[in-house]
């Protein structure tokens, strides 16, 4: 059984966790468009970087001060017995959330949008958020933190069909190279593109796409798969590197999620994931055990979904 | 290799007239941290600044620690992290006069315009963080708190703080006495390929209200 205590105990673990140490694959990436970046200034800021990181991990201090906005994704799976109900997780998510910001310290970044008022715990009206999905065939609720800087480096734009390849060539463009003047965008970063869905949704896979998958990993589509590693090498063409400085870094990886939408539109949207990609992971199992990682495993067979039914025989490589 | 360089604070003018485009900064000293709520609170409310501020420090850091006051009423610095500077820049030029400030830190720079018109004239230059996210670093350098003012009034992100600090950095001059901006410089260069990026890509189906289509320009 896995109780409120034991999810508000993980949760706080994983918030520790994000804040301070950089995830491996990210890490690994950014070494690899270092040792690939010409620029001297470029090169400069990805080299304090590194150190930053091993500063961080080395102090127990957060790698950045600014929090961004933590929130977490949550799967449960169909055999998962826990006590408290739902609303008993969402409980232990906020007062983690509360706990580890005193304690890390993080900084309160949540703040009422018209009067700037705050509670100091980056907790209030819809924060953090929590988004919640599902598993079958599984005992275990998988608890991931994000913690994603806020303010540049997002963009939707509602493209249609006849705009293809190109127009989501030019508005990847577009964004990049406007939140990547003087690095507001903090680049290098991980790149999430959504396409289709509705205009919400459509900002969700984007997001999640950058989020929630490990650098290197690939859309099962092969044609996806492809335009992925299309769209890197054309935003590290553009000659920006870190800070917007002349140079090559823009890009560490670049992740597509698509959803089907509206037989008239092409909605995409851009997400960067910063310098400090933060995100960490607990498995909690029903018979109490927890595991912690860095990748979320969030874009299971299951959730990529085309059918109604589930097919029985795609379920063997659901935990794959 | 980039030139380094460390400036004992409060920064006098000889060591602030020695600072180069592109080279990297120690700071050893006290810097304050102030934002928009500190602008407004003495810009616009009329209130004057903490006593003797321009004697301890004339460096005024766009930041929001992470921080925490403890049980004992000490407080705890995390990490570090400039905040973007293009925002407070109609406050800028009143802040200097009255503050004495001569080195602003933040992130992403100001309009060279800024740098030309209000930060040269009055003999301050521009610092910006490197990378920005380098929080643990920065935090690291911090070696105590020498006073908080409005922590009660603000919160911890728009308080203004006062740092002693060593080895505090690394970060790079942006802005020179000549009104020199290296991120406009770094822009020009990068400006002169973004036209053929997007040779061949064919006209969108829809435009955008507002929309401009030139690409040399800048969002700040
Ligand atoms: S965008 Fe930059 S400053 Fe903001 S959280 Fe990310 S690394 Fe930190």
């Amino acid at each position: 059984m896995i109780s409120n205590q034991s999810i508000e105990t993980a949760s706080y673990e994983i918030m520790k966790k994000a804040a301070i140490d950089i995830p491996e694959d990210y890490l690994a990436g950014i070494k690899s468009v270092a040792s690939r970046e010409s620029g001297e200034l470029s090169g400069f800021v990805i080299k304090t970087m590194i150190n930053n990181y091993q500063t961080a991990t080395e102090d127990r201090r957060p790698m950045c001060a600014d929090t961004g906005l933590p929130r977490y994704y949550v799967k449960v799976g169909d055999q998962a017995a826990f006590e408290g109900g739902f609303t008993g997780i969402e409980r232990a998510l906020r007062s983690a959330t509360a706990r580890a910001t005193r304690d890390v310290p993080l900084r309160p970044n949540r703040v009422h949008p018209l009067w700037r008022t705050e509670h100091n715990n980056n907790v209030g009206i819809n924060a953090p958020e929590i988004e919640w999905t599902f598993e079958p065939d599984a005992d275990w609720i998988d608890i991931t933190t994000v913690h994603k800087g806020g303010l540049f480096g997002t963009d939707y734009r509602m493209l249609f069909p006849g705009d293809g390849v190109d127009g989501i060539k030019r508005f990847l463009l577009d964004t990049l190279i406007s939140f990547g003047k003087r690095g507001l965008c903090c680049q290098p970063a991980i790149i999430g593109v959504g396409l289709g869905g509705s205009k919400d949704t459509c900002m969700q896979l984007g997001k999640q796409a950058a989020c929630l998958r490990m650098v290197g990993n690939r859309n099962p589509d092969p044609k996806i798969a492809q335009l992925e590693l299309e769209l890197m090498e054309l935003g590290n063409s553009i000659g920006m590197g870190a800070m917007g400085f002349v140079g090559s870094s823009m890009v560490v990886d670049l992740h597509i999620e698509v959803g089907h939408t509206h037989t008239g539109g092409l909605p995409m949207s851009v997400h960067t994931f910063c310098l400090s990609s933060r995100r960490a992971t607990a498995r909690l199992h029903s018979d109490g055990s927890v595991a912690y990682r860095t990748d979320p495993k969030w874009f299971t067979p299951y959730h990529r979904r085309e059918t109604i039914d589930w097919d029985q025989l795609s379920r063997g490589e659901a935990h794959a | 290799m980039l030139e380094e360089v460390h400036v004992s604070l409060p920064a006098d003018a000889e060591a602030i007239a020695a600072l180069k485009l592109g080279s990297v900064v120690y700071l050893d000293g006290v810097v304050y941290t102030a934002r928009e709520r500190v602008y407004q609170r003495v810009l616009n409310e009329g209130h004057s600044l903490p006593q003797g501020l321009g004697e301890i420090s004339n460096v005024n850091f766009h930041c929001s620690p992470a921080a925490a006051v403890k049980d004992d009423g000490t407080y705890e610095i995390g990490g570090v992290t400039a905040t973007a500077s293009f925002r407070f820049s109609k406050y800028l030029a009143d802040w200097l006069d009255l503050s004495g400030t001569k080195i602003i830190i933040g992130k992403g720079g100001m309009p060279g315009d800024d740098y030309q018109h209000v930060l040269a004239p009055r003999g301050a230059v521009y610092l910006t963080t490197v990378g920005y996210g380098t929080g643990a670093l920065l935090g690291r350098g911090v070696q105590g708190v020498e006073a908080v003012h409005w922590l009660d009034e603000f919160g911890i992100a728009q308080a203004m703080w006062l740092f002693r600090v060593k080895d505090f950095g690394p970060f790079l001059v942006d802005s020179d006495l000549q009104g020199q901006s290296l991120f406009a410089q770094q822009g020009d260069l990068v400006n002169r390929k973004i036209d053929d990026l997007y040779t061949g890509l064919k006209e969108p189906a829809l435009h955008r209200y507002g929309e401009t289509k030139d690409r040399t320009d800048e969002l700040i």
